[in-house]
């Protein structure tokens, strides 16, 4: 499968990527080449096979329902959460104007 | 099973609505899905919020068992299959509410899969108007912040408490024909959500989110295009919803036109919905398992746990209502539509026992009528409910019991309840201080029917002759000269014996 | 000061410290000046933080003088990779979207760091998000290896990525040691470009929390430093056990450094035929002929195995890779921290897309659009589930291996460094150079780089070696073996 221009602006649309004419021009061949080398894969007989899930044997251990157990990993730091906010006003992150 | 006949009449003709549910349920528990911060509501913007809530970078989720525990418990209560090896996936969108830049929700392998409810259309015929609603399954996933719009003239203001806050999706089968149907499918999950205590099920705070997705066909025609209508939070709003989308919907198909699959929105001022324009851009979430999170494999012990930790559950107390209690089906169904209820009603049958010294299936309709004609009626003009209820269940099983025992009247019952009521008083003291006692010893009264009778002879004689109304003259006459305080129901059976 | 301090390495400083032959001040003081003597030339720190060096220094010395424990890593300054969260230092990725950003928290595999006795002299320069192979998408400027080619020319070369500021510290003695981490490669290839050694090890041994992350099934932490030696004393205090990672590996951590033996008797050590290759370097595999030699000098028994799907683990490398980064890098909004541009009348969409594109890097873009792609309405199974499977034959591949063997050997890149520039063009062209590290990646192995000597441009090449998961004892022990042959003592000369 190969991609035209189109593709590719309307997946950096989903990517939410800005591309320039010119770049959107230069990411059609490349994300190509990428593509068809990437196609070999399908030459691979996988009849029967698990895709992957976990690498190493491991099963997905569950926490105990405990509020801020750990200050790592807790509320209660809206400072913390804020610090590197481009616009933190009031205790909230400000966005522009979104109209529903 | 009944068959729906609610039909949309349209200008060429009857329409059938078909109508799915997506119900968004919070799961009760102290913290988020895959974070330590906690979940109450109310509280100071981003204050509960974890450097995992706000997606800081290198940040990882871990599960909270009790999430999942509650769903897998709700799954049970729905008699779903519960599948053992579930996953988490992604689901991908760019929105100012959801910090990761993605959602954990379960697309391809769900913890809960296929299950039903039962629905009871007639409260006054609960047994014989049942329907099944089929639910094709129940995810677990992350719950959004929220935006705030209307605080700054050009920007809107986030507030991640919300976000990661445990959600269970429960995805009904698309099952209900009618507004009603669709009412009684959110009512009956409610209960369900609230006997099992995996939910609060408090729709007002947003605990309970319905998506509702509606289309209009001919009877007996293929599926039409459906819409789905966003985050509707009240059972009245679902069936506002479907009145006015099945409506609308017919309409455009009449009028020529046709339905668009897309997302709207409920607007609850106006009762109508309209599109969601900020939804519309074509959607490609890009699910993929999450490679943060291994498969949740669920052991027997764990399943055990959840399963020996139900509760009776609303069907099953219902019918034990009304088999073991002998409660009518209606009462039945009354008392065992909320948990909080059947738990109020439980313990004020077990006090009325007691305290009459009896077995609770023999005050057990006593009770159901005194708890659902009384004390609701009476709470209901106070304007309070159950849980704020100045009679406990302890106080009201004293006073049923000096009703069991005899000791007062039905009518005085009434009046100590209100002044139970009032004054928050006990009914024994209420009783004392009033002087409400009825006679019941049998030696008085039979004295006082002898009076009557020999007071009364001639109407002795024409009784016996075959006047058999004159029988109230002669309660009467006993009651006045008891002052209204012989057991009616001791006078009755005195007089009955002495005049053959 | 008779002893050059920087020409020592971790357990010679932490022994050096503990025995007063030196205090921990004096070593970090050295270090520091080497790190700003090289910083323009080099390039390979994004910020220094000497004082920090300094401070951690003088509490061990405090200890000492109180006769305190110090530490498996008592007065051993290090290199942070900029890719961990450090507490109150910026942590960039070497991105322009995370430029300013300063972390209110610390990574663990950092704080296991300090809690061991090390201090900090700077956050590492990297590849940007950790995506290439040569330092040349960092945001700040690429790494300068300190190596030269000895043809009299004085091209740059690639100190290798993406843990290229980590490589290049250590090899031109700005630290004894760094953190790496290795997706697909970060770690070994490096190491193999700048004659030092490195190990990833199996995933879920370091925790990944508080590590920017690039591909979250890939992505593993581990060592850089000059010997095996090193490397085991600094995976023991970077591994364990951690509750914030779910996908941590809950078993305790082994002595690897008391454990170290060179004696290979009875081992057995597979030779995968699929990694000798078309057109392959003649060095390469000359000097994979020698690993050969001394681990069969070292005792062990040397098997021929096969890895059928090695071919294809390269493309699904570049499937699976882009299509987790393309989700993990969506946090990257402009909303909660780091860059925002918000042109003149850009709704809140407009300003992620202005913000992104503002933000990330060729590389980056490149490697989220494939990654958008492969995941999108009706090519995800096509790509993203059949890389999967794929990666479950590879995997499936390795076990069936280790029936008959106890490690593995195999080059660790296919060339001795390139020069800058040489494959920036060609994103395929550059990503073949971790074609030998990425299979060890995808079935989530142990997996070391050791130097085993010089080109005949005088540039150093790496030995890999595989192990069986959870066998990190049996990988640094093959790695010594191999070390103690080799005798690999070339140094960059200073240049700079
Ligand atoms: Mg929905
Ligand atoms: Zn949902």
């Amino acid at each position: 499968m190969s991609v035209d221009t189109a593709t590719v602006a309307k997946i950096a649309s989903l990517a939410r990527i800005k591309l320039g004419d010119q770049e959107l021009e230069a990411m059609v061949p490349e994300l190509n080449g990428i593509l068809s080398w990437v196609e070999q894969l399908g030459e691979v007989d996988v009849t029967g096979v698990e895709p992957m899930t976990a690498v190493i044997p491991n099963t997905l251990r569950l926490r105990d329902d405990v509020i801020d157990a750990d200050p790592l990993t807790g509320g209660n730091r809206r400072d913390a959460v804020l610090a590197n906010a481009p616009a933190a006003e009031h205790g909230f992150f400000g966005v522009p104007k979104v109209i529903e | 099973m009944t068959e729906s006949t609610y039909r949309i009449q349209g200008a060429t003709g009857d329409w059938e609505v078909v109508i799915g549910l997506e119900v968004h349920a919070q799961v009760t528990s102290n913290s988020k899905l895959f974070s330590g911060s906690a979940t109450a509501f109310g509280a100071e913007p981003n204050s509960q919020v974890s450097l995992v809530d706000a997606a800081m970078p290198g940040m990882l989720p871990v599960p909270n068992r009790e999430c999942i525990r509650q769903a897998v418990r709700t799954g049970m209560a729905i008699n779903a299959q519960i599948n053992k090896w579930s996953r988490f996936d992604r689901k991908n969108y760019f929105y100012a509410d959801l910090p990761q830049g993605y959602q954990i929700s379960q697309l391809y392998h769900p913890l809960v899969g296929e299950g039903s409810i039962e629905i009871v259309l007639d409260d006054k015929d609960p047994e014989g108007s049942t329907k099944t609603i089929g639910i094709e399954r129940i995810h677990v996933e992350q719950d959004a912040g929220k935006l705030m719009h209307d605080q700054h003239p050009t920007m809107s203001y986030v507030d991640l408490n919300r976000s990661g806050v445990a959600l269970m999706e429960i995805v009904s089968r698309p099952d209900m024909r009618s507004p009603a149907e669709a009412g009684a499918y959110v009512a009956k999950l409610r209960t369900i959500l609230r006997y099992v205590g995996s939910c609060d099920g408090n729709m007002d705070q947003g605990s309970m989110r319905c998506d509702v997705n509606v289309s209009v066909r001919r009877p007996g025609e293929p599926f039409g295009t459906r819409t789905e209508t966003k985050n509707v939070n009240s059972v009245r709003f679902v069936m506002q919803t479907i009145e006015h989308e099945a409506n609308r919907q017919v309409d455009l198909i009449e009028s020529g036109g046709k339905v668009v699959q897309e997302t709207r929105l409920f607007d609850p001022n106006t009762g109508t919905t309209r599109s969601m324009r900020s939804k519309e851009d074509a959607h490609d979430y890009r699910y993929f398992p999450d490679p943060d999170l291994l498969p949740l494999e669920l052991d027997d012990a764990f399943l055990d746990d959840c399963r020996n930790s139900l509760p009776e559950l609303p069907d099953a107390k219902r019918h034990r209502y009304e088999s073991d209690l002998g409660l009518s089906p209606y009462n039945a169904g009354v008392l065992t539509a909320d948990v909080e209820t059947a738990r109020w009603f439980e313990l004020l049958l077990a006090e009325t026992a007691k305290a009459a010294g009896k077995q609770p299936a023999d005050v057990a309709k006593q009770a159901a009528n005194w708890l659902i004609s009384e004390l609701f009626g009476a709470l209901n003009k106070l304007g309070t409910g159950l849980a704020e209820s100045p009679v406990t269940p302890e106080k009201g099983g004293e006073l049923l019991a000096l009703i069991a025992k005899g000791t007062i009247s039905g009518s005085a019952a009434k009046q100590v309840l209100e002044l139970m009521l009032e004054t928050g008083d006990d009914a024994g003291t209420i009783v004392e201080r009033e002087g409400l006692k009825q006679e019941s010893d049998t030696g008085a009264i039979e004295a006082e029917v002898d009076k009557v009778l020999a007071a009364n002879a001639d109407k002795v004689e024409q009784y016996k002759a075959g006047k058999v109304q004159l029988f109230g003259f002669f309660v009467g006459q006993t009651m006045k000269a008891m002052k209204g305080k012989g057991n009616p129901q001791v006078v009755n059976e005195i007089l009955k014996t002495k005049l053959g | 000061m008779s002893q050059d301090l920087t020409e020592l390495g971790v357990a010679a400083i932490r022994d050096g410290v503990a025995k007063g032959d030196f205090t921990a001040v004096e070593v970090a003081e050295a270090f520091n000046a080497n790190v700003a003597a090289a910083q323009d030339a080099l390039n390979a720190f994004i910020v220094a933080t000497p004082e920090k060096a300094v401070d951690a220094a003088k509490a061990i010395d405090a200890k000492r003088a109180k006769g305190e424990a110090l530490g498996k890593m008592g007065g051993v300054p290090i290199g942070m990779k900029d890719l961990f969260a450090t507490q109150g230092v910026q942590t960039t990725a070497a991105s322009h979207i995370l430029e300013g950003f300063t972390p209110e928290y610390e990574s663990t595999v950092s704080q296991k760091l300090w809690d061991a006795g090390a201090g900090m002299l700077g956050k590492l320069n990297l590849d940007q998000f950790a995506m290439g192979s040569s330092n040349e998408t960092s945001y700040f400027g690429n790494v300068v290896s300190p190596w030269k080619r000895n043809d009299g020319g004085n091209a740059s070369l690639a100190p290798g990525g993406s843990s290229g500021g980590s490589s290049a510290a250590v090899a031109a003695r700005l630290c004894p040691a760094a953190t790496g981490t290795d997706t697909g490669g970060s770690i070994r290839q490096p190491a193999a470009f700048t004659g030092i050694t490195g190990i990833k090890p199996t995933y879920g041994r370091c925790s990944r929390w508080g590590v920017v992350a690039f591909a979250s099934s890939l992505d593993q932490a581990g060592p850089m430093a000059r010997d095996t030696r090193d490397c085991a004393i600094m995976l023991e205090a970077m591994a364990g056990f951690d509750p914030k990672d779910a996908t941590s590996l809950d078993m305790p951590v082994p002595e690897w450094e008391a454990n170290l033996s060179a004696d290979m008797k009875g081992k057995r050590v597979g030779i995968p035929r699929e990694y000798r290759m078309d057109g392959m370097d003649e060095d390469v595999l000359k000097s994979w002929d020698d690993g050969i030699a001394w681990l069969k000098e070292a005792g062990a028994e040397i098997v021929d195995i096969s890895l059928p799907h090695t071919k294809y683990a390269l493309p699904a490398y570049y499937i699976i890779a882009p299509a987790e980064a393309s989700s993990n890098l969506a946090r990257y909004d402009g909303v909660r921290y780091g860059l925002r541009d918000l042109p003149d009348g850009a709704n809140l969409q407009d300003m992620y897309a202005a913000t992104r594109a503002a933000g990330f890097g060729a590389e980056v873009k490149r490697r989220i659009l494939i990654g958008t792609y492969v995941l999108s309405a009706g090519f995800y199974d096509a790509y993203y589930t059949q890389a999967q499977k794929v990666r479950t034959l590879i995997s499936i591949d390795f076990k069936n291996a280790f029936e008959s063997c106890d490690v593995i050997l195999a080059p660790t890149a296919p060339s001795a460094a390139f020069g800058l520039g040489e494959n920036v063009d060609d994103p395929l062209k550059m990503y073949l150079n971790d074609v030998f590290a990425v299979p060890a990646s995808l079935a989530g192995l142990p997996a070391m780089s050791v130097p085993a000597g010089l080109n005949r441009e005088g540039l150093p090449l790496g030995l890999q070696v595989i192990g069986k998961a959870f066998d990190e004892q049996g990988v640094l022990n093959a790695g010594l073996a191999l070390e103690q042959r080799a005798g690999f003592t070339a140094k960059p000369d200073k240049w700079w």
